[in-house]
């Protein structure tokens, strides 16, 4: 294996860096598999239509509370069993995934769109402008953030939209935090004081020059805060406070399910499934990533 | 390094002002009222409303309610409950041992587990029990703890039989809750099988609420020992010829578990906000539950309290750990 | 209790296992579904209080048990004057208040106990009315404080009730659970301490079973009271075992961690009526579900308009869907359970093309367009109101109603539907007192319109049939009033009456003697082990 490494490290011209990338993250196996999954969810998710024996919402009054297929009673046209009012949980399962991701990709853009503005400008023009931000970051971590974001959501009323904002605002800080640190230690290097020798604005300096150099803990950060996302929108779910019924997201599907625990395990333990393999997906996703774009670990 | 200190405990008095300000202004943002919840149904007039509402000294604009307030956490006063007309902070001092045991239990658990599981994993670099050790901390990592915890009620509980289902002791026993730790009222108690009950109960819950702190100790664990060895005393014990486990637990653990203990510090939050989970589904007498609960019926100065001892906590830990890592590594001190 | 006292019943109970009886057999452990949140019932209004409650104090009238028929308490009897103003209560004699750790009572029951529990709640200047928050819920919701002129105490055994207006169900009030007579020795002792708040915290009572111990979010422990009025408890401790979650309750039973538990889900029914060491009981409650048009807006002011949507409406369907089996359709504005109930109404058909012909009759061949409010919250008499908004969404489209399905937090919920925001509003009621009038007047009278008359609605017909009926004192002539009342209510359809829930308690086997309540109460004193 060192031999390969050697090899490309001393051809002549240097790999595009996406190649370069693949060629890292490929070594960590389990990030790989991580991959596959998450661009099968994404795909099923896009063509939900297509895949989906049934709609989300039908309701078959002739099939009420059916167990998976391979059990006693079971029947193949409804693979995974049915709800209480005759739903395909598979079926919902697969439309769940639209609105898992949805979240996921809302909740990380806003976060992150916002921590970057909130983060970069903090960390270039320090003074009080810094203070106030950090210390009111600070104080946003010291509250468990479930329970913040509990709050958010009573008050604005629970749905999914809400539940998507205060997951943002809640993991807010993390990205704020992130972003000045590599700013902080990006502002004092030599390319920044050239680019500001020659004149370079404010806002260039910011957004072109210094953030690209910051961007790879956001990248991992980003993909971590996608599981962050679906598991803080399931458990929101979970009490009550998520989406709402009969949207098929998988924490509300939960809640829904959970007096049926005991006569319908498979109500339960389906959705539960999903969302623990949709998160350890990002994740493993995520730790392959950090691997193959930190450099201290190269090698 | 006592200036250090002093900037540290400088640090967190506007953290205090500020998180007592963000939870005021959050709760009175809620829409709804504990009167109008009260009477349900069956209806309010106006008249009665407002009047009921003096009562509970909530008709005053919210910056003097909000002065009334910081005046009496100063004085050790965080009112009184709009339920259960009792004092918040002897209601939250009742039920947090619950809380307090079932957290450290919990993280004794992560601790005693994610500690070994992550050197093992380190040591054996690549190997198939690094793998197997790294993807099981991945799941645990990737837990939805709430439907964790009811999992593994079905299935030890209620399919096997062999653990209790919820609370901290079997209803037959009779404890007195002198010290509110099951576990040492149920040591100072004379009839016979309360400890194991109590040991029983205990079980489930902290095997729900540790999953993941174990899952962040056992990763933790494992990259800090891969850092340690490689360093060059590491190479130079190996290199005298100290026997390998020597060299593991003594020379590179010690030194691997101080970003450990920062993460063992950074998961006090975790553990309370898993508290609200766990102690719902357990029906564990706990403060997560019993915040959850003053949210849905308004009880603001229950839900204000709660919050902020809380929060205080929070900070006070992470203060902790600040300072036992400056102490450990005199770096951090200067930086800021 | 003390280390020899400790050490006799560990020895007593050693004893009782070496003969092969479980030392546990007198113990009922009862899975509660929440903290009370004080023990004394007249400050509160929550179900989850009044069972904490109920076991420790008795009133002056009580309920038989497992119906809603008034039988003498603490007073052996009462009469009420010819002009149904004064009612006077002869007392029981020889009643015993529990005796506590630091409260050994001197004296029996008297009428100063009566007059202590009553004159607290209805005297502003009483020295214990502002002591523990002060407002006495149900007291006030009920109209005591305007309908009681005076209390007067004849003699150790007497007590008179001077009233403002003739009130029929002033006894039925008599029996709830704000009517409990507390301790007025207790109160005495506890305000001369400085410590007066404790008579709401640590009960004193003549109840069944004394109070031992309370731990908030645990456990609530009863010993009978051996004492008692009506003879010791079958049992000799009572559990609640608090326990928020359906399905760990279930569990727990099913575990033997609890011998009864109330409020199953729906779900859980069919496999709990197969389990053979589970007896299911169950009754129907004193509830009602309701969708109420707010005739004070168009085009519900039409009576035509109201019949053709009770017409459009699949109750069946609503009752699959929503109660799973837990409901039954309800065609009056009383439940079954209440005397009076008419049972010769005939509900509306489920019929959409008689439905179209009244809606054309009213000028609206093409339909119309409107909301339907569904509560955020689950009720017993209706445990999903969304689900069930979907289902009449689903039902008036067939007729060309197209209705929007609208919900608001809780409290904003109640207060908006109270000045008539909605259109149509989905709620329910519970009984308090077993009394017709509790549900008719308060519900449709004329004097509720703007509060709890959801659906704003005054008759004048209907009214003056349910204000007759509330000042005479003949049950006979009552009956047939508050039966007239129900065909005029069904004819004018204010109201789709939707469901009363069936209320279910699963006990294990060994538990006999317990009866359902109508109320949704839970008592223990008649429950026995086997």
């Amino acid at each position: 294996m060192s031999d390969t490494v050697e090899y490309v490290n001393q051809s002549v011209a240097p790999p595009h860096p996406l190649k370069e990338f693949w060629f890292y993250f490929k070594e960590n196996k389990g990030a790989v598999v991580g991959l596959y999954y998450i661009v099968i969810v994404i795909l099923v998710a896009i063509f939900a239509n297509f895949i989906a024996p049934h709609g989300p919402f039908e309701q078959y009054r002739d099939a009420i509370l059916k167990p998976p297929a391979w059990m006693d009673g079971g029947i193949w046209t409804y693979p995974l069993g049915t709800d209480d009012v005759g739903r395909d949980i598979l079926s919902r399962l697969i439309y769940g995934a639209r609105l898992s991701l949805f979240v996921g990709v809302i909740v990380v853009t806003i976060s992150l769109a916002a921590g970057i503005l909130l983060g970069i400008t903090s960390g270039y023009i320090g003074g009080y402008y810094e203070t106030a931000i950090m210390r009111m970051m600070d104080i946003m971590l010291a509250m468990p953030a479930l329970l913040l974001a509990m709050a958010i959501v009573t008050i604005l009323g629970p749905s999914l939209r809400n539940a998507i904002l205060a997951i943002a605002i809640v993991i807010l800080p993390h990205y704020v935090r992130l972003t000045r640190a590599s700013v902080l230690s990006e502002k004092t290097k030599d390319y920044v004081t050239a680019s500001t020798v020659s004149g370079a604005g404010t806002f260039r300096l910011m957004f072109i020059v210094i953030l690209p150099n910051c961007m790879a803990p956001l990248i991992v950060q980003a993909t971590l805060g996608f599981s962050t996302a679906i598991l803080d929108a399931a458990a929101l779910g979970f009490l009550g406070l998520g989406a709402q019924p009969p949207t098929p997201e998988w924490g509300a599907m939960l809640a829904n399910a959970l007096q049926f625990i005991q006569r319908a395990w498979w109500m339960v333990t389906f959705p539960g499934l999903a969302i623990l393999l949709t998160v350890l997906a990002f994740n493993l996703a995520g730790d392959g990533l950090r691997d193959a774009l930190d450099p201290k670990l190269k090698r | 390094m006592i200036r250090f200190l002093f900037r540290r405990i400088a640090m967190i008095i506007p953290a205090f002002i500020g998180v007592t300000l963000l939870t005021f202004a959050l709760i009175h943002l809620i829409p709804g009222d504990p009167v109008e919840l009260m009477a349900g149904e069956r209806g309010i007039d106006p008249v009665r409303h407002a009047r009921l509402m003096a009562q509970l000294g909530l008709d005053k604009p919210l910056p003097i309610q909000y002065l009334n307030y910081i005046t009496g956490v100063m004085r050790g006063d965080l009112g009184k409950s709009l339920v259960t007309k009792q004092p918040v902070l002897k209601e939250f001092l009742t039920l947090f041992p619950a809380t307090l045991e079932l957290s450290l239990f919990a993280l004794t658990f992560a601790i005693t587990v994610g500690l070994p599981m992550g050197v093992l994993a380190g040591v054996k670099r690549g190997t198939f029990l690094d793998h197997s050790v790294m993807g099981l901390s991945l799941t645990g990592y990737s837990m939805p703890i709430f439907w964790w915890g009811l999992q593994l009620i079905l299935f030890f509980s209620v399919y096997l039989g062999w653990t209790p289902v919820s609370g901290r002791i079997s209803a037959l026993f009779w404890i007195e809750p002198d010290t509110g730790f099951m576990l040492i009222d149920a040591l100072r108690s004379e009839e016979k099988g309360t400890w194991i009950s109590a040991l029983r109960h205990l079980i489930l819950p902290s095997l729900v609420l540790g999953t993941i702190p174990l899952a962040v100790i056992a990763r933790m664990t494992r990259s800090s020992m891969l850092e340690v060895l490689q360093e060059d005393y590491v190479r130079t014990a190996r290199a005298k010829g100290l026997a390998p486990w020597r060299v593991i637990m003594i020379h590179a653990l010690r030194n691997a578990t101080i970003p450990v203990i920062t993460v063992i510090g950074l998961q006090t939050g975790v553990l309370l906000a898993g508290a609200i989970l766990t102690e719902s589904i357990f029906a564990w007498p706990g403060i997560g539950k019993w915040i959850l609960e003053s949210i849905h019926r308004r009880d603001y100065p229950a839900i204000q309290g709660g919050v902020l001892i809380i929060s205080s906590l929070i900070i006070l830990v992470n203060l902790g750990v600040d300072v036992l890592y400056g102490i450990v590594n005199p770096r951090i001190r200067h930086t800021r | 209790m003390s280390y020899r006292k400790g050490l006799v019943a560990l020895c007593a109970a050693l004893l009782f296992l070496s003969f092969g009886t479980s030392a546990y057999a007198a113990t009922c452990v009862y899975c509660s579904e929440g903290s009370p949140e004080g023990f004394n019932p007249s400050l509160y209004t929550s179900g989850t209080t009044f069972d904490a409650c109920r076991a420790v104090y008795d009133r002056l009238v009580l309920f038989e048990y497992g119906t809603t028929d008034t039988i003498p308490g603490l007073a052996e009897s009462w009469n009420v004057s010819s002009d149904g103003k004064t009612y006077t209560f002869n007392l029981r004699k020889g009643v015993k208040f529990h005796t506590k750790k630091d409260f050994k009572p001197t004296r029996d029951f008297n009428a100063d106990d009566v007059l202590y529990s009553f004159n607290r709640q209805f005297d502003p200047n009483h020295p214990y009315h502002k002591v523990s928050g002060g407002s006495y819920e149900y007291f006030t919701s009920m109209s005591m404080d305007k309908l009681i002129k005076s209390i007067e105490k004849k003699g150790d055994y007497t007590v008179v009730f001077n009233l403002n207006r003739p009130e029929a169900p002033f006894v039925a009030n008599m029996a709830m659970e704000f009517a409990s007579i507390l301790s007025g020795e207790y109160a005495d002792a506890m305000m001369a301490k400085g410590t007066p708040e404790k008579v709401d915290l640590d009960p004193v009572g003549t109840g069944p079973f004394v109070l031992v111990q309370y731990q908030k979010d645990a456990v609530i422990r009863y010993k009978a009271n051996p004492d008692y009025w009506r003879g010791k408890a079958k049992i000799d401790q009572l559990v609640f075992s608090i326990t928020p979650d359906a399905s760990v309750r279930y569990a727990k039973l099913k575990a033997g961690e609890c011998h009864l538990m109330p409020y199953p889900y729906p779900a859980d029914l069919a496999m709990m009526e197969k389990d053979a060491n589970i007896n299911l009981m169950q009754q129907e409650g004193l509830n009602v579900g309701y969708l109420a048009f707010n005739t004070a807006k168009k085009p519900y002011d039409n009576v035509k308009v109201r019949q053709a949507l009770n017409m459009a409406i699949n109750k069946q369907a609503i009752i699959d869907a929503v109660f799973q089996g837990a409901g039954k359709i309800a065609k009056n504005p009383l439940p079954p359970t209440i005397w009076s109930y008419n049972d010769k109404v005939e509900d509306y058909p489920y019929d959409p093309a008689a439905a179209k012909k009244l809606l054309a009759e009213a000028g609206l061949a093409g339909g119309f367009e409107t909301d339907i409010w569904a509560m955020p919250v689950q009720r017993p008499y209706n445990p999903n109101a969304r689900r069930m908004a979907e289902v009449i969404q689903a039902d008036w489209a067939k007729v060309g109603v197209k209705a929007k399905i609208v919900t608001y937090e809780w409290g904003e919920y109640l207060r908006r539907s109270m000045s008539g925001e909605h259109e149509t509003v989905l709620l329910g009621w519970t009984g308090d007192n077993g009394d017709p009038d509790n549900f008719l007047a308060v519900l449709l009278g004329c004097d509720a319109v703007g509060s709890s008359n959801r659906a704003q609605w005054c008759y004048k017909p209907f009214d003056d049939l349910i204000q007759k009926a509330k000042i005479t004192t003949d049950v006979t002539e009552r009956t047939r009033l508050y039966e007239e009342a129900q065909v005029v209510f069904k004819e004018q359809a204010p109201w789709v009456t939707t469901a009363h829930s069936i209320v279910f308690i699963p006990a294990a086997k060994n538990v006999s003697g317990y009866k359902v309540d109508p109320f949704g109460n839970h008592e223990f004193y008649h429950v026995e082990m086997k």
